[in-house]
This record gives structure tokens, C-alpha cells and sequence, in this order.
């Protein structure tokens, strides 16, 4: 760690962890609600587990996202950050607010919950992944504006890197499309349409931009392969990734009224979104290939390669599967979305937090070369369980999946069972997935144990060539 | 990648292919919305009934557990087409059927998946069956493929 202030990242990793296990925790509740139907009831209904699942999960990556933030951007402008005593206060900020209002879903009834937080002077509340009072989506919005000052004010003063230009700018994009949150118009349909604009835009927009800067960034460190070489994949990334998912929305459009001309565009644009991920996986594998040390964090490379990875079966693979207009007619909204769902969230913006936290934790503890051997290896145990899992919950969820199509919508009107019939039929994938996901608790319990671990790893571990000066 | 290949190439398609793109969506969006959108979601039909039937929907977190055109979540049926499929497309009878399917939940059965028992007025009921109603005679391509959703 190169300046003091890169510290206040771990306040935020830490919560991310913390909010993580929250995340995880509820996911078991929702396995269980689908093969013991009334499985906490009314205490804890589905509907309310689900929102908690979700929202930790936006929240607790959100933070990670600041935590790299806050961690790589001094280090590259070469400066201080401008205002470690912002960061910190933002911190508290979005801490208090985060957890209050995942208290306020587990303990008010939702109706209940819109009504005191007036949600009547600005109904924004009850959609997918937006559920938040209208009052803690404006403390959302302040947060990243008070962040995004913190950071560009540091960036401004410093080297100009284009690790620093594109994460920047795809936090100003996450910033800008936050905005679409707050248009709930009266018309369902245009509802939707601007809806994707906040849900599509983030997670196949301008998230690729931070999950590529960060990689790129985390590449530069472990692999001293040429920053120059370096920058130009990351630019091609981004482009690649925008070219394809910016009409790729597209996909989302085929069934919620507009024209069928997105049926088309929808079909043909993200049917190329594979290719962004694909080219991740080329690069980190080149660029380690390449490398010019042996960086001693061997768990931090092994989170570089997995993310690549991971991300392109889950998002690239997985979305391929199911995003062309003839298929998506029959799976649009089944468990094979899920499946989808489950593995790019894990793959692409899990991972590449983990992969951060990984480089930047053991740094920010005293440990420049990374975490003892031992913790090394209890990590990477934790990585390869909650992987294996998170692959096999896919596989289940999709077989779940194409079952669903089978039973509940390939036959025609009449003939095809009715949905709760259909899911009944499914119950053994959704025991399955449920096994798998205890599975991956246990890989989060041996990942958090690795934290707990003494002891780090020495520059004598760096065998091949001297480790050369950051670039 | 070849050498001559350079990074300001690279930067040069990221810029040159994001601007194009980018402004490519928001003509299509233009379209999408002042043209297209008007004759295939029947916004004339689109009463106070309806509007305040969506804000029973949102409150109520309704997406939760149901899907509605095939988004939200998948642990209780599809809603987008529920007035065709329980109510045989006539008003009065899916009223009728929501009224009373509304006032049965939860069922209790053991092991069931459970509907919560929301509270909800007769008129809410009645302003949350227009919505669905209203949202079943949306142009969407001929989706779903079959009544069961």
C-alpha cells in the first residue's frame, strides 16, 4: 500500500462480507421455501426473503465496488485520496441506511413499510430489485454523488491512468442510470422499458467497465505485464462490451410491448454480449501467462482466472443459451433465468470483489505479499467450494428449468400443467440446488476462516525474475 | 495481439463505438415510445381504476412471488394473462374470482407454498383486477406460448 488513505477500502470490503453472508443466509431460506412450501410462514414470507436476498446482494457488491474504488484510485493517480474523512462518513452513511432498511423489510409489512416512508409523494417502491423506500433510493443516489466527488476530485489531481478513466467512468454511468429508479410512470409498459434502463444497463452496461478496470488493475499488480499492453485489452473489453449490450437491452423487450423489431436487434446484439467475457478470459490467461513475476498472493491470481471464467459461463454462456427470440419464448421467466441469473451475479461481480478484496485485504493488513501459505490454501478451498457449488445450483436450477418448459409451456393450451402443478413435478431439482447451496454456505464459512489466519507470505516467494516496480 | 494494433485504436472503437451505439438506442427508444408504443399497449384504456390498481401491486410487492410478463419472481404463477386464465376474459367474473380468492388466502395448507393474507379492500380488489386486466390486453408479441403462463 503505496498511501495511507487506500485504507479506508476496509470498512468497506469488511461490510461487504459481513452483508454477503446476510445474503447467503437468506438464499437458504428461499432454497427451503421452494421445496417446503410454507417453510417459515408468515414470519418470513417468500416474497420478503426474496427482496432481502437481492437488495444485500446490489447493496454488499455496491460497497465492494467503492471499497476497490477507494483502495485503487489513489494508488494510481499516485496521491492521496481527497478526502478520507467523506469516505468514512459516506461509509457510516450508507452503512445506517443499508441496514435499516433491510431491518425495516424483515420487520414492517412492505404495505406498511411504502406508507410510512411515504412513498404516495414519490411511488417508486414495489419493483424487482427496486423495492427500497422512495427515501432510501435518494440516499443511494446522495452516497455515489458524495463518493463520485471524493474520487474525481483524487483522480483530478493525480496521473491520469486508463484503469482510473474507465472505472470513473463507469461509476458516473452507474450514478447517471440510478436516476431511472425514480421514473415509475403510471403505464406499465414504459415502466418496464426504463426499469431495464437501471437493471440491464448497470449489470450488462457499465458494470463490465468497473469489473474490467478492476481486473485490469489487479492484472497490472500480480502479473507486471506492461501497463500499455494492459490498457489496450481493457479498452477493447469495454468497447466490445458496450457495442453488443447497449442494443442488446434488446432482449429484455421481446415480451413487455414494444414493437418486434427489438425481436431482431434484441436476438442479434446479445447474442454477441458472450464476447466482452470471452475476450476477459483471453486476457487474464494471456496476461498471467505473460507475467513477469510470481506475485506470492497466489489466491489473488487464482480469483483473477476464476472471475474471467466464471463470468463468461454464467453471463456469457448461460445468457447465450436462453436470449435468442424463437427460445426465449418458451423460457422467458423460468427457473432457467434463475439459473442464469445465479451464476453471471457470482461469476462477473461477486468474483471480481472477491478477487480485490483477495489482492488489497492482505496489503492493507501489513501483508505486502499477500496471506501465509496456509491461509492461501484455506482461501482457495473456500474458492473452489463455493464455485463447484454455485456451477452445480446452476446446473439444477436449469434442469429445473428446462422442465418447467417442458411440462408448463411447450404443450399446448389444455394440455400443459399448470404452473403450481409444474413445480411440483421439479421438487427433486429444487432439493438438489438447495444441497448445493449449503454447499456453498460451507465454502463461505472456510473463506471467512482464511481471514482468521496468521501470518504472511515473504518476497523469497518470488521465484521467477525480481519483482519488478509497479508500472 | 498484433503490434500494430495500437491503444489508441482500442480507445478509439471504445469512444467511436459507444458514442454510435448509445445514440443509436436513444433514437430507437424515441421510436420505441412516441410511435410504436401507443397503439400496442391500449393507453386509452388506461383509466384512474388501473393506475391505482398498479400502486396495490407495488405496495404489496406482488413481484415478489409472481412474475407479470415474465419478470419478477418465479415462486407463484404468472399474473400477465390470470384474467384470461381465471376469469375467461369477462370482468364480472374475474372480480368476482379475485374477490373471493383474495379473502381465502393463506390457504394453510401444510406444506404448501402460502399467498400472506394482504388486507385489502373490496375497492383495492377491484382497482388491482382492472390493473391485471388492463395489463393482459397489452401487445407482447403473442406471450406466453399457453394460458398456464
Amino acid at each position: 500500500m503505496k498511501y495511507e488513505s487506500q485504507r479506508v477500502a476496509m470498512p468497506y470490503f469488511i461490510f461487504a462480507l459481513v452483508l454477503f453472508a446476510g445474503q447467503i443466509v437468506f438464499g437458504l431460506v428461499l432454497g427451503m421455501q421452494y421445496v417446503v412450501g410454507d417453510f417459515l410462514f408468515p414470519e418470513i414470507p417468500f416474497n420478503v426473503a426474496r427482496m432481502v436476498h437481492t437488495n444485500l446482494l446490489i447493496v454488499w457488491l455496491l460497497f465492494g465496488f467503492m471499497g476497490a474504488t477507494y483502495y485503487l484510485v489513489p494508488e494510481e493517480a499516485q496521491t492521496e485520496l481527497y478526502s478520507p474523512l467523506l469516505a468514512w462518513i459516506l461509509f457510516w452513511v450508507f452503512a445506517v441506511a443499508g441496514t435499516l432498511t433491510i431491518l425495516g423489510y424483515l420487520f414492517v409489512d412492505y404495505a406498511t413499510l411504502a406508507d410510512i416512508t411515504m412513498n404516495k409523494l414519490l411511488p417508486t417502491m414495489g419493483r424487482e430489485f427496486l423495492e427500497q423506500p422512495t427515501i432510501t433510493k435518494i440516499g443511494i443516489a446522495l452516497v455515489v454523488v458524495g463518493f463520485l466527488f471524493n474520487i474525481m476530485m483524487t483522480a483530478l489531481k493525480g496521473r491520469k491512468t486508463v484503469v482510473n478513466i474507465v472505472l470513473i467512468t463507469g461509476l458516473i454511468g452507474l450514478a447517471v442510470l440510478w436516476l431511472f429508479s425514480f421514473y415509475n410512470p403510471s403505464n406499465l409498459t414504459t415502466d418496464k422499458y426504463f426499469w431495464w434502463f437501471v437493471v440491464h444497463l448497470w449489470v450488462e452496461g457499465v458494470w463490465e467497465l468497473i469489473m474490467a478496470a478492476i481486473l485490469a488493475y489487479v492484472l497490472i499488480k500480480i502479473t507486471g505485464v506492461d501497463r500499455e499492453v494492459i490498457e489496450k485489452w481493457l479498452y477493447i473489453i469495454i468497447a466490445m462490451a458496450l457495442i453488443t449490450g447497449i442494443i442488446g437491452t434488446g432482449h429484455h423487450f421481446f415480451w413487455i410491448g414494444p414493437p418486434e423489431y427489438w425481436l431482431w436487434l434484441g436476438s442479434v446484439f446479445s447474442a454477441l454480449e458472450p464476447l466482452p467475457f470471452f475476450m476477459m478470459v483471453l486476457f487474464a490467461f494471456t496476461m498471467i501467462n505473460r507475467r513477469k513475476r510470481n506475485h506470492p498472493n497466489k489466491a489473488a491470481m487464482l480469483w483473477a482466472m476464476g472471475t474471467a471464467v466464471m463470468a463468461f459461463l454464467g453471463a456469457g454462456v448461460w445468457g447465450f443459451l436462453h436470449t435468442l427470440a424463437p427460445i426465449n419464448y418458451y423460457t422467458h421467466g423460468t427457473q432457467l433465468t434463475a439459473a442464469h441469473g445465479h451464476m453471471a451475479f457470482y461469476g462477473a461481480y461477486v468474483m471480481i470483489v472477491l478477487t480485490i478484496i483477495s489482492y488489497a485485504m492482505p496489503i492493507m493488513r501489513g501483508r505486502p505479499y499477500g496471506n501465509s501459505n496456509t491461509a492461501q490454501v484455506v482461501e482457495m478451498w473456500g474458492f473452489w467450494l463455493m464455485t463447484i457449488s454455485m456451477v452445480f445450483i446452476t446446473l439444477f436450477l436449469t434442469g429445473a428449468g428446462i422442465l418447467q418448459i417442458w411440462l408448463q409451456r411447450i404443450p399446448e393450451s389444455g394440455e400443459a400443467l399448470s404452473f403450481m402443478a409444474t413445480q411440483d413435478n421439479i421438487v427433486l431439482f429444487y432439493w438438489a440446488r438447495m444441497i448445493a447451496g449449503c454447499f456453498f454456505m460451507a465454502g463461505l464459512v472456510v473463506y471467512f476462516g482464511s481471514f482468521f489466519i496468521k501470518g504472511q507470505a515473504s518476497f523469497d516467494e518470488e521465484v521467477r525474475g525480481a519483482a519488478i516496480q509497479d508500472a | 495481439m498484433a503490434e500494430r494494433f495500437t491503444k489508441s485504436m482500442a480507445r478509439n472503437i471504445y469512444l467511436g463505438g459507444s458514442t454510435f451505439f448509445i445514440l443509436l438506442f436513444l433514437v430507437l427508444t424515441f421510436d420505441t415510445q412516441s410511435r410504436a408504443m401507443p397503439e400496442r399497449d391500449n393507453r386509452d384504456q388506461l383509466t384512474e381504476e388501473v393506475v391505482r390498481g398498479k400502486h396495490v401491486w407495488e405496495n404489496n410487492n406482488c413481484v415478489g412471488c409472481h412474475s407479470l410478463m415474465g419478470e419478477g419472481a418465479y415462486f407463484a404463477p404468472e399474473l400477465a394473462n390470470v384474467f384470461d386464465r381465471r376469469g375467461a376474459a369477462d370482468s364480472d367474473v374475474f372480480k368476482a374470482y379475485m374477490n373471493a380468492w383474495m379473502n381465502a388466502m393463506p390457504t394453510n395448507v401444510p406444506g404448501r407454498r402460502q399467498m400472506p393474507q394482504f388486507n385489502l379492500t373490496d375497492q383495492e380488489i377491484n382497482d388491482l383486477s382492472s390493473f391485471l386486466e388492463w395489463t393482459s390486453k397489452i401487445d407482447d408479441n403473442g406471450w406466453p406460448p399457453n394460458i398456464e403462463g
